[in-house]
């Protein structure tokens, strides 16, 4: 028994393996050799771009893929090389860090605060190399170190007013992942925009999730568990609400679930996506999908490499507002008939004086600069 | 993987449990049929194999001295010994079958690979260098990466690596042996994470909250640290020797307790540096952090002494005090322990008090030794690898100590494969598990290749029973 066994394993296993080779060899091998002349594009640049991510991974859908995505684009706009790490705990990131000093980086950009004192131990230690860091601002300026920061809370402030003004039931949600500043400042423009719409047009429309004034709210504990966003966003439902907008990166996904179940069964309900443009990028939700409040770190990466390349590299931080396009409301796409005309209006008005500086959106968590 | 040990246990008579049955020349030896019978040969070798060639300190208890076994345990294996001793040729061919299969995985996730796959039929060699060329320039970082980097600058640079290696495996090692602690004793200890957590809490709230002179500012942040991790661990005793209640799912209750706690605490302003709402502690005072062993060039911390010490303390306790004795036989037989007088709720309390406490060391490691701050994921992963390390490390002292370095090792390459060759991590990941799969699973790699242990057996006949046992019992 366990012999034939074995020897059926051992028969299967090999000829599994070899018939499967084959067949992926004759599927995509035919194609024609190129010639030795045909070099590879010869690299413009002996500039190196270097990026770590934090424990999401370059696939987060989230500030590490923006960021990682924007270095890429880099590398084939201006011809420079790129050095990836991904870290896997935070414990990876020290030595991400010092192996992409030691890889010759020029400029090495890390994602997110978890890596603000890896990133500023490596930049005392390495004078010479230039820093840049997502999402996080030091107390002290550091002179290779550049911060690339956002006051998301102007967006999110203008998705507010849009909710507001779109709900049918007079209630809206928002849900983060972990109370951290760079979600609770997406939950305080989202309320202050629903109180300004009140102000502005005499209605009472109420905000589940968080309370601005005590600085608490609904947090699902981390940006994984993506039924824990579904469970939330019905729970909303359940009390009313027909516009939710989770600050959660992959776990907002599990609020689009909850949504188009709502909607298959008949329910009016809507989704404001968060950091980039969920049209595009969260395409399963399209058709719940009202606008996305994006901060364009892609474009920034991008911009601060460039500068480098260029030699013009300076440690002030990169803060993106709404008046440099940092941060913007997406486009309402196919939700576009659902606005009223009115309210884009409104809206235009209202990012043009935040824009001004008429119009203050403050938050606890906005960049202090 | 002791599914594995049943059919044979049945067939034929474990040596493990009659030890005075076992015939004088099955001490180990690197390949049994060639040298087993060399017993002066071997003895050096066993003494060597015990304190890895030399580079550790050798075990408290000679490795002759442990082979009196409990029932049920095996405390003489160490991971090079079991990979020595179970069979030479499947050993070899088990990290042959790692590396190739890992390479593959490599080449196939590698683009120059895939471009010349297109045209394979017109030029294969392009396609065959390739493969080649992105397996080897892997492995190549891997070594670099983990042992010795001849690119680095100086002899300082060079082993580097070696250093990193270390430091990754300090709170391995430790962890794994409050693991490997707890197995013996026949608990499933999955809460080491937890344990890591609790520590990381208290040492580092000591670290940067209480201002003290030097020496004492250290003493109290390890002894805090460890006191974390034995009451996390000892209440787990409690619960189990008081109420019954298994301790797989007390362990995983209290990871998440741990777990949510740190979140919480991280959202107080008493664990926030000042003036900041980021989840991140305030910087460990210097007087609060391990010292480095061999300059600030290196992360290897004193830390790595202490997981020594650790190693040479659970040895002891194991294999040379009356309350290791109690442990070795509440795990064996708890019923019997118990019929025998031993007191199995006290030793189940106190083994767990003691994992909580060595888990404790990897949790003052990290927030003392490499990160110096309390975040929320202080623990890394470490709390889960320590398990596979427990295990593949035979749950004895050193065994888990070589499997800490070798697990460290791993680590500290994996950053180098990534950013010297542009292998994803969760590849580097895979190939990793897959050697580690391979090494533990010995009968694996036997059904693979058609090599019947049992034929071999009766061949050479009781002289090789030992190997066959214990390679099947990795």
């Amino acid at each position: 028994m366990k012999n034939s066994l074995r020897a059926t394993f051992k028969r299967g296993s090999m000829a599994g393996v070899a018939t499967a080779g084959a067949a992926a060899l004759l599927l995509t091998g035919c194609g024609a050799a190129p010639t030795a002349s045909s070099s590879a594009t010869p690299s413009a640049s002996n500039y190196t771009g270097c990026i770590v991510s934090d424990s999401g991974g370059f696939d987060d859908q989230s500030f590490n893929q923006s960021s990682y995505e924007g270095l890429k684009k880099a590398e084939k706009d201006l011809g420079i090389k790129v050095n990836q790490a991904e870290s896997k705990t935070n414990n990876d990131f020290e030595p991400n860090l010092r192996a992409m000093v030691t890889a010759g980086c020029n400029l090495t950009v890390t994602v997110g605060f978890l890596l603000g004192d890896a990133t500023k131990a490596q930049a005392t230690a390495n004078p010479d190399k230039h820093f840049a860091i997502i999402d996080f601002g030091y107390e002290t300026p550091i002179s290779n170190v550049k911060p690339i920061i956002y006051d998301t809370a102007q967006a999110a402030f203008l998705a507010g007013y849009l909710a507001a003004g779109t709900t049918k039931t007079g209630t809206v949600a928002t849900f983060g992942g972990i109370k951290i500043p760079t979600v609770t400042i997406f939950m305080d423009g989202y309320a202050d925009g629903v109180k300004y719409y009140n102000e502005k047009n005499g209605k009472d429309v109420k905000v589940l999730g968080w309370d601005k004034a005590k600085q608490d709210g609904s947090f699902t504990g981390d940006f994984e568990k993506q039924d824990k966003g579904k469970q939330f966003t019905q729970n909303f439902l359940d009390q009313g609400a027909d516009i939710v907008m989770p600050v959660a990166g992959p776990v907002g996904k599990g609020a689009g679930a909850a949504l188009k179940e709502a909607k298959a069964a008949g329910k009016d309900v809507k989704l404001i996506w968060v950091d980039s443009d969920g049209f595009l990028t969260a395409p399963d939700y399209k058709d719940i999908m009202l606008s996305s409040v994006m901060k364009q770190m892609g474009e920034a990466v991008e911009t601060v490499v460039k500068e480098d390349k260029d030699g013009k590299f300076s440690n002030t931080p990169y803060v993106g507002t709404l008046a440099n396009d940092g941060v913007q409301l997406a486009p309402f796409h196919d939700m576009d008939s659902q606005v009223p005309a009115e309210l884009k209006t409104q809206l235009d008005q209202i990012k043009k004086d935040i824009a001004d500086g008429k119009l203050k959106v403050e938050s606890a968590a906005s960049p202090k600069v | 993987m002791s599914e594995n040990n049943e059919p044979r246990r049945s067939a034929a008579p474990d040596p493990d449990r009659n030890p005075d049955a076992l015939p004088p020349e099955t001490q180990p030896a690197p390949a049994p049929e060639a040298e087993s019978g060399a017993p002066v040969k071997d003895a050096a070798l066993v003494t060597s194999l015990d304190t890895a060639g030399g580079a550790m300190r050798p075990s408290a208890v000679p490795v002759s001295a442990q082979s009196g076994s409990l029932p049920g345990t095996d405390d003489s294996d160490s991971v090079l010994r079991k990979i020595f001793t179970g069979n030479g040729i499947v050993t070899i061919l088990a990290v042959l079958l790692a590396l190739i299969l890992g390479g593959l995985l490599i080449a196939s996730t590698d683009k120059v690979v895939a471009a010349t796959s297109s045209y394979f039929f017109a030029r294969p060699t392009d396609f065959l260098a390739a493969v080649w060329s992105a397996a080897t320039s892997s492995y190549v970082a891997l070594f670099q990466g983990s042992v010795f980097n001849p690119r680095g600058s100086g002899v300082g640079g060079q082993f580097a690596p070696l250093m990193e290696t270390l430091t990754i495996a300090t709170p391995l090692i430790t962890a794994g042996l409050g693991v490997a602690l707890a197995f013996r004793a026949g608990l499933f200890n999955i809460g080491a994470q937890g344990q890591i957590i609790m520590a990381g809490i208290l040492a580092a709230w000591v670290g940067f909250a209480l201002d003290l002179p030097v020496g004492l500012h250290l003493l109290l942040v390890l002894i805090a640290g460890v006191i974390g991790g034995a009451v996390w661990g000892g209440l787990v005793g409690v619960l189990k020797a008081r109420t019954g209640a298994h301790e797989v799912i007390v362990t995983i209750m209290f990871n998440y307790i741990a777990l949510y706690l740190v979140r919480y605490l991280l959202d107080t302003p008493a664990f926030q540096r000042p003036g900041e709402t980021t989840p991140i502690s305030p910087i460990l005072d210097p007087s609060a952090v391990y010292p480095q062993i061999f300059g600030s060039q290196y992360r290897l911390h004193i830390g790595f002494l202490l997981a020594i010490a650790a190693t040479i303390f659970v040895s002891w306790l194991l294999n040379r005090s009356t309350i290791g004795f109690e442990f070795r036989a509440v795990g064996a037989n708890p019923k019997a322990a118990l019929t025998a007088g031993i007191n199995v709720p006290r030793a189940t309390i106190l083994v767990m008090t003691i994992a909580g406490g060595l888990a404790g060391l990897a949790g003052v490691a990290q927030v003392a030794g490499t990160e110096k701050v309390l975040t929320d994921g202080v623990a890394a992963t470490y709390g889960f690898d320590a398990i596979t390390v427990a295990l593949l490390g035979r749950s004895t002292p050193w065994g888990t100590f070589a499997a800490g370095v070798l697990f460290g090792a791993f680590r500290a390459g994996a950053v180098q494969m990534q950013i010297q060759t542009g292998t994803p991590i969760d590849i580097v990941l895979v190939v990793q598990s897959l050697i580690v799969l391979f090494i533990a699973a010995p009968p694996l790699v036997r059904a693979i290749f058609g090599l019947n242990p049992r034929k071999k057996k009766a061949a050479t006949a009781g002289k090789s029973q030992k190997a066959a046992a214990t390679g099947g019992a990795a």
